[in-house]
């Protein structure tokens, strides 16, 4: 199981094959297509993320020691996004997803090639991801 | 500059000239800019007053006896008659600066604020904008009125005969846009003033968004409060202006306390100045002011059929073409609208729409357009809406076209 470190740059190298934007968001609407969905019976308002044009949901719950998220979006492009975030952050245990840090987005060209609006939600998202990891850790402990 | 000209020859690329922000690309490609129900864009005319202002005469307005403030004064006072003319008020004084139709809105709900008692009626229409809302829920919440809601059809058209059957002689105000922002629907302002007169209630109109296309004339109208906001007539953010009949200005308390808004103060009393300048406390937007009024000088310069005949050209010419595409479908579909156009494409969220045009220079608004009261209507989270100015060519709309079917194929 690779760490989070070890992901990030595995997205950074993917990302770095493209020529150019239109390359790039085909490539996220594919993941947000392939995005495992989220049980309908998570996707209530307590599990929506604020600070987002479209709607996200979020759900996290623990295996073992490793904190597993699931998602969803009614908007694609938000959605690719979504699961560039958990194939990052899902999986691994709650100290980690706190301590990680998330440069990764700059170096794929999200934060940079997003409306301020968007990258605010992509800035809730990862605020969000870490508030469970926070939540959890203390329940481990 | 004749303020009135009209029928001169409409030459869009000269016109384009005027607009230096149109000939900038934004992410590699040529800005098609498809937002002007949002903000419209300055011309080199009103940028001009701006700067000629700051380079020669800044300086504080109606106290200072220097040169300076007496020039500013002179131009302030100048540009509200080129207002007061623009919208054809009886006297200038009825022209009140604002910091915007919001601030309009709120000054007047305010005001009515000491006249309206419990039971009272206020009439909104389901086509409004929020800052057209809010307002006066707040006013009913303070006074124990009742806010009721003209209900609009499936074409985003007010309902004229449910209007009939809601006001009362309860009914004291009616609070409509003149068209609405998330639509573009003209609403029948002039048959719901003379139908609201006749129960004695008071009309305010926003005018935001039919300012840019349609001239207001106020006294035929026989409105009594009319707002609208500078940055969406071609000139600056942050001022706008509130036409209210002498009678109903003088019958308002101040909105806000502070210099200018005062004749003497003492600590026992102060007596308040006369109109406009009760409304208008503290150092107004003096440079915003004069360029609202060049912006004025520069629309009716273009001429306002002119303005409406190219951008319904516009509309008609896209709204074809949208319709070419597969699982389009078009909000608010008035015969009388101005060049706003608010869609979805079936199964596709607006948000991946718009990010995807912004990717290929194409500016447009997506989400619920401060009108969520609409979108709960139709039961859609937003719409994309592309909304089209004088300055915009065919050339922008195939263009648009274009990239929403890269869009469309890329998102399905």
């Amino acid at each position: 199981m690779s760490n989070i470190k070890e992901i990030q740059e595995e997205v950074v190298d993917e990302f770095s094959m493209f020529d150019d934007w239109m390359q790039r968001y085909e490539y996220m609407i594919e993941l947000g297509k392939s995005l495992p969905l989220i049980d309908d019976k998570y996707k209530i308002d307590e599990n929506l993320i604020k600070g987002c044009q479209s709607k996200v949901w979020v759900h996290a719950e623990l295996d073992d020691d490793k904190l597993v998220f699931t998602a969803d979006s009614d908007a694609i492009i938000t959605k690719g996004i979504v699961a560039i975030l958990i194939r990052v952050f899902s999986n691994q245990h709650p100290s980690a997803i706190i301590e990680a840090d998330t440069h990764f987005i700059d170096e794929i060209g999200l934060k940079e090639h997003l409306s301020p609006t968007r990258a605010n939600g992509l800035v809730s998202m990862i605020k969000q991801l870490k508030m469970y990891a926070v939540a959890y850790q203390t329940q481990l402990n | 500059m004749n303020p009135v000209t009209k029928n001169i020859t409409f030459d869009v690329a000269k016109i384009r000239e005027d607009f230096p922000i149109l000939k900038r690309k934004v992410n590699g490609y040529p800005l098609a800019y498809l937002d002007n129900a949002a903000t419209s864009q300055t011309p080199k005319p009103v940028m001009d007053v701006i700067i000629d202002y700051y380079s020669n005469y800044n300086a504080n307005i109606h106290r200072g006896v220097h040169s300076l403030s007496q020039e500013a004064t002179d131009k302030y006072e100048q540009a509200r008659i080129k207002i007061q003319k623009h919208f054809n008020a009886q006297k200038a004084h009825e022209i009140i600066f604002t910091s915007g139709t919001t601030h309009g809105i709120n000054l007047v709900a305010n005001g009515f604020s000491a006249i309206l008692k419990e039971g009272d009626e206020i009439l909104v229409s389901a086509l409004e904008h929020h800052s057209n809302i809010v307002p006066w829920q707040m006013l009913c919440e303070k006074t124990g009125a009742i806010l009721r809601v003209i209900p609009m059809n499936e074409e985003g058209e007010l309902i004229y005969p449910a209007f009939e059957e809601l006001i009362s002689e309860n009914t004291k105000m009616v609070f409509l846009n003149h068209v609405s922002n998330a639509l573009g629907t003209v609403n029948p302002i002039e048959k719901i003033i003379k139908k609201a007169h006749s129960v004695d209630a008071a009309v305010l109109i926003d005018g935001a968004q039919a300012a840019p296309h349609i001239k207001a004339d106020v006294q035929e109208l026989d409105v009594d409060f009319y707002v609208a906001s500078a940055h969406k007539m071609c000139g600056p953010t942050g001022v706008g202006v509130l036409y209210g009949k002498e009678e109903w200005l003088e019958k308002l308390p101040p909105y806000q306390g502070g210099g200018e808004m005062i004749d003497t103060v003492t600590f026992e009393k102060t007596t308040y100045a006369g109109l406009p300048h009760k409304f208008e406390a503290g150092t107004p937007n003096i440079c915003g002011g004069i360029a609202f009024g060049a912006a004025i000088d520069y629309l009716n310069q273009i001429g306002f059929e002119n303005i409406a005949s190219s951008e319904n050209d516009l509309l008609n010419y896209a709204t074809k073409k949208l319709m070419e595409i597969d699982g389009m479908k078009i909000y608010g579909v008035s015969k009388n609208k101005t060049a706003v156009i608010s869609f979805n494409i079936e199964g596709l969220h607006p948000y991946d729409i718009g990010t995807l045009l912004d990717k290929m220079g194409i500016a447009v608004r997506t989400g619920h357009h401060c009108a969520q009261p609409i979108m709960d209507f139709y039961r859609i989270p937003g719409t994309v809406r592309a909304s089209f100015s004088f300055y915009n060519t065919k050339g922008e709309v195939e263009r648009f076209i274009e990239a929403l079917k890269k869009a469309k194929s890329m998102l399905s």
